[in-house]
């Protein structure tokens, strides 16, 4: 019984039953853990490593300074950008929205960079469903690629206060 | 010290038992069953907000009903269950005395200081901070105090039990090795010790940045630490729940495990590699590199994931043995279908293990794959998992065994036991629902802890599936139903501890199952091989589902 204490030598031989599922079970971890190198070596979507430290103000200054220059037009009061392909593009967020709305092409690579101006976010694609974190002090750059048209929503999933679920902002994709 | 303890022979079990861990037992599951009763009232207003149709409180209160609500089940509810279990598994199963009776309870009463300091402060409107309070998000100091507090508290409580350990084999209270479930408490207490440290880890910085000492806490370090709190107190969790599924196979069908050094060796699997999955929760952020990701998140080659599926094919196989050695040995499933479905021990045992074994685990498993982890990260699908393992899991399975507490440590009969049966079912299958329709919702990125994913007063208003809707309904009803579970365990446990009629002190008072016969015949588990290939063809099919679904998206590379 589970509760009674063992006497005698308990280090028995196991059943060839038992043996049979630990092997399957240890096998199907082997597959569990292949899947993920393999994913980084053949897949298309892996987290990328690509981060920088980066202060509130500096990274500010940068996203400012990115509008200026590629600003098209305005959405509900923020600067719409339109990047070229494979350019660099900057997004921050801070309470509580995502800034600016940015315009991207389908089929083209862009370089993605977020950072937070004061908590933690969490940058969540809606309602594609593509999540990252964004953490004040890191600048974490994206590679992605958009495959499909229209519009796409950059909701807040980590929670950062009482205006946490205002915080959505905007991707356009032609 | 010994001659001061008080010891009774339990009339039902023949085991030893020291007055001084009665008591604990006793104080710790009083403040678990009012944990579980906070935590629930704050469950059902949560419940009844994220439900678009009723959408009942509003954004500041709901914030702050989903702290408390995380607080006191996540932490509270559990850890004052666990800190019982392990008086149970050390003293009493050892039938020695515990090592130290007063600092026990001086234990306690940091657990009970902290908490409180932690739901005034969250009640007051100073921690809108969530259950994780993720810097630089700022809460009262007292807050951070308090968990620190009740930290310090349950790791003397965990102390409590190794020093036990250690007085029981000076003093020779029993020969051999000690029995299987005290093994498994003792893994869920060492498991416990690195929790806690990294509790104090994060939480000492973090209560001095609060009262202006440190000026800046990197959010990325605060992440990294925090989790190897955060996660692993969850798979304390997953441990002391292993050890309850073997205690009431034992007192249900008078089960013995098939072989002893499968189950040990799968609960040394846990110590070795169960906390690395940590990482969890960090798999989609910037400071930290693949390899460290790819690692941590497979628990070192999932070893900790053979272990679960070890234990999910020996508790079963162990109740198919004991059962097929009472003659119920007709085709496959004679020994199941003829077990004790009244027992309310049993009805846990059994949901307990299938829930988190099919949903809890399962989704866990694939959802803390390095790249799925985009296409689940922060939305519904984690609360989704992690409902069907620490409530499906380990709250029902501690509802369960909370069933044998009352008589056998109160020495109060259960009132109307049929009810405590359908108590079972009704939130477990509650729970079910409640998670099915969670975690399906989140599959449309339908993101957690938000008080509005209508997205009425932002700034643009993204589209909703109507299916996503449906399954927010799915889990609101499940919901409802689980609440009304939770609602009975409580009514029906705190009635029969103060009105119950009282056990008598006399064998057999409170039938407990008596082990089957041991005649040597070899006994098969074909019944139980058939269960765990339906499980590996279940797991198999929705991890590889996962990794299309992730397909689909973006790209990202």
């Amino acid at each position: 019984m589970s509760i009674q204490t063992l006497k005698g030598v308990w280090w028995k031989k196991v059943d060839r039953s038992e043996k049979l599922w630990l092997g399957i079970a240890l096998a199907w971890c082997l597959v569990l853990f292949a899947m993920m190198p393999l994913w980084h070596w053949k897949g298309g979507q892996n987290p990328s490593f690509e981060t920088y430290r980066i202060t509130a103000a500096d990274y500010q200054a940068k996203v400012e300074a990115y509008v200026q220059k590629t600003k098209v037009g305005e959405d509900r009061g923020f600067p719409v950008v339109a990047p070229g392909p494979g350019e660099d593009v900057y997004m921050l967020g801070r309470l509580w929205q995502w800034y600016p709305v940015v315009k991207l092409k389908k089929g083209e690579t862009y370089r993605l960079h977020l950072s937070s101006l004061d908590l933690v976010h969490g940058f969540s694609l809606f309602p594609l469903n593509l999540n990252f974190m964004v953490l004040p002090g890191y600048e974490y750059v994206l590679p992605i690629t958009p495959t499909e048209k229209g519009e796409v929503y950059a909701v807040c999933n980590e929670f950062c206060g009482i205006g946490h679920h205002q915080m959505v902002g905007k991707i356009i994709v032609e | 010290m010994s001659s001061l303890a008080t010891f009774r022979t339990c009339a039902q079990t023949g085991l030893r038992v020291d007055g001084a861990a009665e008591r604990m037992i006793k104080v710790h599951a009083v403040a678990g069953v009012l944990a579980i009763l906070f935590g629930g009232i704050a469950a059902v207003l949560v419940l009844l907000t994220r439900w678009p149709a009723v959408h009942l409180l509003g954004p500041a209160m709901y914030y702050r009903a989903l702290t408390f609500h995380g607080m006191n089940m996540l932490i509270f509810w559990i850890i004052f269950f666990e800190i019982a279990i392990l008086y149970f598994a050390g003293p009493i199963l050892l039938g020695s005395r515990v090592a130290w009776p007063r600092v026990g309870w001086a234990g306690f009463g940091l657990m009970v200081l902290g908490s409180l300091l932690i739901d005034v402060a969250i009640l007051r409107g100073g921690a809108d901070v969530m259950f994780t309070s993720y810097v630089p998000l700022r809460a009262v100091s007292y807050f951070y105090l308090g968990w620190i507090l009740f930290a310090v508290g349950a790791l003397i409580g965990v102390l409590n039990f190794f020093a036990t350990l250690v007085v029981a084999r000076a003093e020779r209270t029993y020969e051999g090795s000690m029995p299987l479930v005290t093994f498994g408490a003792a893994t869920a207490a060492i498991i416990a010790v690195a929790t806690l440290a990294h509790g104090a880890i994060i939480y000492i910085p973090t209560w001095l940045w609060s009262l202006g000492v440190i000026q800046n806490l990197d959010a990325g370090m605060y992440r990294l630490v925090w989790w190897g709190l955060g996660h692993p107190s969850q798979q304390i969790n997953v441990t002391a729940m292993v050890a309850v599924w073997y205690l009431l196979a034992t007192l249900t069908v008078g089960a013995s495990p098939v072989n002893e050094k499968v189950c040990r060796t799968a609960f040394l699997l846990y110590i070795l590699f169960i906390n690395l999955a940590a990482a969890h929760h960090l798999l989609v952020d910037p400071q930290l590199s693949p390899a460290w990701k790819v690692f941590n998140t497979s628990y070192g080659m999932y070893l900790a994931v053979l272990a679960s599926m070890v234990h999910g094919m020996t508790v079963p196989a162990a109740v198919e043995v004991a059962q097929r050695k009472k003659g119920l040995s007709k085709g496959l499933f004679e020994w199941l279908a003829k077990a004790p479905w009244g027992n309310p021990g049993f009805a846990a045992l059994v949901l307990s293990l299938a829930l988190f074994g099919f949903m809890g685990g399962i989704t866990g498993v694939t959802f803390g794959a390095e790249q799925v982890n985009i296409i689940s990260h922060n939305t519904l699908r984690i609360p989704g998992h992690f409902h069907s393992t620490v409530v499906a899991g380990t709250t029902l399975a501690f509802m369960g065994l909370t069933y044998f507490v009352v008589p056998l440590i109160f020495r109060r009969y259960i009132l109307a036991p049929k009810l405590a049966t359908a108590q079972i079912y009704l939130f477990g299958i509650g729970i079910a629902i409640f998670a099915g329709g969670m975690t399906t919702a989140g599959s449309y990125a339908i993101p957690r802890r938000h008080w509005d994913v209508q997205f009425a007063s932002s700034f643009f208003q993204p589209p909703i599936e109507p299916a996503a809707f449906f399954f927010l309904g799915v889990m609101g009803i499940g919901g409802l139903l689980a609440g009304l579970g939770g609602a009975l365990f409580v009514a029906i446990t705190v009635a029969s501890v103060f009105f119950g009629k009282r056990v008598p002190d006399v064998p057999g008072a409170v039938p407990l199952a008596a082990m089957p016969p041991d005649r040597g015949q070899h006994v098969p588990i074909s019944g139980t091989l058939v269960l765990v290939f339906v499980f590996l063809a279940a797991f198999v099919i929705y991890y590889f589902l996962n990794w299309k679904w992730l397909a689909a998206i973006w790209y990202v590379r």
